[in-house]
């Protein structure tokens, strides 16, 4: 497991650096937001904010789509948060106070899997965009929730063991993973997230920070926006 | 060609209704060799296309982060599929923005993705076979890059850059489209897209002259290639011979008059359009903006100024200050850039919509107008899709819609706005955009023409509309074709400047 763990986070870790490289090395030749588009940098840091805070265009796209992914993602925020406590130590107060939180966020997060999974079969023309991956997605999503919930309610883990193994992948000495079948599905899937992340849509998440036509200023008029490869002869003459 | 086409009626409960590939047999004429070699493409498919499509795919990638991020990020929400006119009208699901996208997206994952090398069948990868060329020929040119998805888009997927990337790389194999590329060629060879020549250019303008001088008494002007103007008007040759182009043109050429502007038009740079955008060619759009740096400094001009025509203003407004350095801020060490920027009056904004300047004008009181002189119209306006949403005027973002809505309501009595869902950021296109404006393609048109068909149809139930305007060329052209489809008078349509030309007043401004 601890081999496992390990083999993930570093195929994250470089495989998200490499995109991220790859898609800030890559030049915009030409300003295209999709206007009416913020005139200032600060204009832009407030749409992206808005975009990836409360889902600006997808609310103005389709309200039902929008709750299920605000569900999911605030969902996952949340429970994202409440994790942190297996990492941290000591663990601070605000973070105790907010465990509860983090379980109504699984909840949530689970809630708006289901809409969103219920929205493939159910609508033709998503059905029609869909591939099997964009269900098995959403079905390991749905397995690292739904294993986390039953631990939540139904059959407890030992999370002192638990947090005791975690601090040691911590500190490169793993101790013995506490089998648990709850456990190891829970883990095991968010591994596998993890390593195909960068392999795969779930790209979408640093994409949009990248994407020109949400990032860039309109400004086109007032300044001379180069992109080196496209400069042609014609300048030089 | 033009099989009379079934009118679709819109009805929201049947969203979901579609046929699968209903649209798949529709294509434009494909472009001859002769006209392909002419403007440096391949000149027909031959041996090895399929391995020179995707190097051209793999430098695309190289340069332009749009279509990279754009190809990874797309999620398969569906947020995108009901907001395509051309979708909505034909019903064909490929019409959809993200199916659209996925045509070309699968190709991408096959060859330059690790799930699509290993896992084709799992993540939808498809190898470029001569079916899948023939299918992006199809609905890469039913797309008419209207960026209307990428409005929606979650993450700002515009489909428009794909279709571009993937109209270049079918140019690049030598599968063109006759209808943008034979413009191109014409543009090159003749100076417009309509093949208007200097000397009938000229002809025209002298003949509006003598118009004018009958009709007001005034010595109007439509000058040309005159050294030393203060304003270039550069415009979509359409003006100059179509209708109900032409009526702008007057428009203009009146709103100079009262001004007291010296103006020119150019030869040389006798079209506003760009076609280079929509086949997604850098170098063509370059090349063809090229014509107005040109004529810029050869006629040693103040201030350019353009006609009504949206891609035009997109390509002007978005681009030309990278292109060809019409704009401001170059750098001092950018002699590119400076050598005409230098040139250029900075009071104004470089380069500027002739409604920017027509705007500035009546607010200063510099130009009188009589709105009762367009009492015979209720008025409609239509957003055209590279204005609203690949463009500004003015100085806050909603310019593009304040601005010429505003100059409406003052040349205009009765005004009146369609559905909200269907105008400013959230319009429909025309249905004839991006380089779809060919008969060929008539039945796209006819149909993606749908959902701006029925906001009209409200508005003229309602409140007895009985004109459009709009500020395009493309929209005006398409508009006059498919108007009678839908049972209306194709005169309605028109342009901003035609409901001035009816109102300003002339030679009494002292
Ligand atoms: S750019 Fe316009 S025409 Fe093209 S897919 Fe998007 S909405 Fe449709
Ligand atoms: S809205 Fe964007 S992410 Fe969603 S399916 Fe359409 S293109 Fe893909």
């Amino acid at each position: 497991m601890s081999g496992l763990f390990y083999l993930a986070t570093l195929t994250f870790l470089i495989g998200m650096v490499w995109k991220i490289l790859q898609y800030a090395r890559t030049p915009a030749p030409l300003k295209i937001p999709t206007t009416p588009a913020p005139p200032t940098s600060a204009g832009v840091v407030a749409r992206l904010a808005r975009e990836t805070l409360f889902f600006e265009s997808l609310f103005r796209a389709n309200l039902l789509l929008w709750f299920f992914a605000v569900l999911f993602h605030g969902g996952l925020a949340l429970v994202f948060i409440r994790h942190l406590r297996y990492f941290v130590d000591p663990v601070p107060a605000w973070l105790v106070w907010m465990q509860p939180f983090g379980i109504y966020g699984g909840i949530a997060m689970v809630l708006g899997l289901m809409g969103l999974l219920a929205r493939r079969f159910l609508i033709r023309r998503v059905r029609y965009i869909s591939t099997p991956s964009d269900y098995l997605w959403l079905v390991l999503l749905l397995v690292i929730g739904v294993s986390g919930l039953t631990m939540t309610y139904v059959a407890h883990p030992d999370v002192v063991a638990l947090k005791a193994y975690i601090q040691s992948l911590w500190h490169f000495t793993p101790a013995p993973f506490p089998a648990d079948p709850f456990l190891t599905l829970h883990l095991l899937g968010f591994l596998v997230l993890l390593a195909l992340f960068p392999f795969s849509k779930l790209l979408h998440a640093p994409g949009v920070f990248f994407s020109p036509t949400r990032n860039q200023a309109d400004d086109a008029r007032e300044h001379r926006h180069l992109a080196p490869w496209s400069q042609s002869e014609l300048e030089s003459q | 060609m033009a099989t009379p086409t079934a009118v679709p009626t819109l009805d929201p409960t049947t969203i979901d209704q579609f046929t699968p590939d209903a649209m798949a047999g529709v294509r434009s004429f494909p472009a001859p060799p002769e006209i392909q070699g002419a403007i440096g493409f391949a000149p027909e498919l031959s041996e090895g296309w399929e391995a020179r499509a995707i190097a051209r795919m793999g430098e695309l990638l190289q340069e332009n982060r749009a279509l990279r991020v754009f190809l990874d990020a797309c999620v398969h929400c569906g947020a995108c599929t009901d907001k395509c006119h051309y979708y909505l009208g034909t019903k064909d699901p490929k019409n959809m923005p993200v199916a659209r996208q996925e045509l070309l997206r699968s190709v991408y994952r096959r060859y330059f993705t690790f799930a699509g090398k290993w896992f084709p069948k799992l993540v939808g990868a498809r190898d470029l076979t001569r079916d899948v060329l023939d299918e992006w020929y199809s609905y890469f040119y039913q797309c008419s890059e209207c960026r209307r998805c990428s409005l929606f888009c979650p993450y700002g997927i515009d489909t428009a850059e794909i279709t571009m990337a993937a109209r270049e790389i079918l140019n690049h194999i030598g599968y063109g489209q006759k209808y943008t590329s034979e413009i191109i060629g014409k543009v090159h060879r003749i100076g417009n897209n309509l093949g208007l020549t200097a000397p009938a250019l000229r002809n025209t303008l002298e003949g509006l002259e003598e118009e004018l001088k009958e009709e007001t008494g005034l010595d109007i002007r439509f000058p040309l290639d005159e050294a030393g103007a203060e304003v270039l008007l550069v415009t979509p040759s359409a003006d100059f011979f179509a209708e109900p182009h032409i009526y702008s043109l007057i428009g203009y050429a009146k709103v100079f008059h009262a001004a007291g502007i010296s103006w020119t038009l150019s030869t040389k740079a006798s079209e506003a359009g760009n076609f280079g955008l929509f086949i997604g060619n850098h170098q063509q759009m370059r090349k063809i903006a090229h014509r107005i740096r040109d004529a810029a400094l050869d006629l040693g001009v103040k201030r350019v100024v353009v006609g009504e025509c949206g891609h035009a203003w997109r390509v002007a407004y978005s681009f030309w200050n990278t292109l060809i350095g019409v704009g401001s801020g170059a750098d001092p060490d950018d002699r590119y850039g400076h050598l005409l920027q230098k040139q250029l009056d900075h009071r104004y904004k470089q380069p500027s919509h002739i409604c920017e300047v027509t705007w500035d004008l009546l607010q200063r009181g510099a130009i009188q107008v009589d709105p009762e002189a367009n009492d015979h119209l209720t008025v409609t306006y239509h957003d055209s899709c590279n204005v609203a949403r690949g463009s500004r005027m003015g100085d806050t973002p909603d310019g593009a819609f304040e601005i010429p809505r505003a100059i409406i309501r003052k040349v205009a009595n009765r005004f009146v706005e369609m559905d909200p869902a269907t105008i400013r950021e959230r319009t429909f296109c025309c249905g004839g955009g991006g380089g779809l404006l060919t008969d060929d393609l008539l039945d796209v048109r006819i149909k993606g023409a749908a959902p701006r068909m029925a906001a009209l149809r409200e508005v003229v139930e309602t409140h007895k509309v009985n004109f459009m305007a709009t500020i395009c060329a493309i929209c005006k052209a398409q508009f006059t074709k498919v108007l009678p489809a839908y049972g209306f008078k194709m005169g309605m349509v028109g342009g901003v400047h035609q409901l001035v030309s009816n109102a300003i007043r002339l030679g009494q401004n002292g």
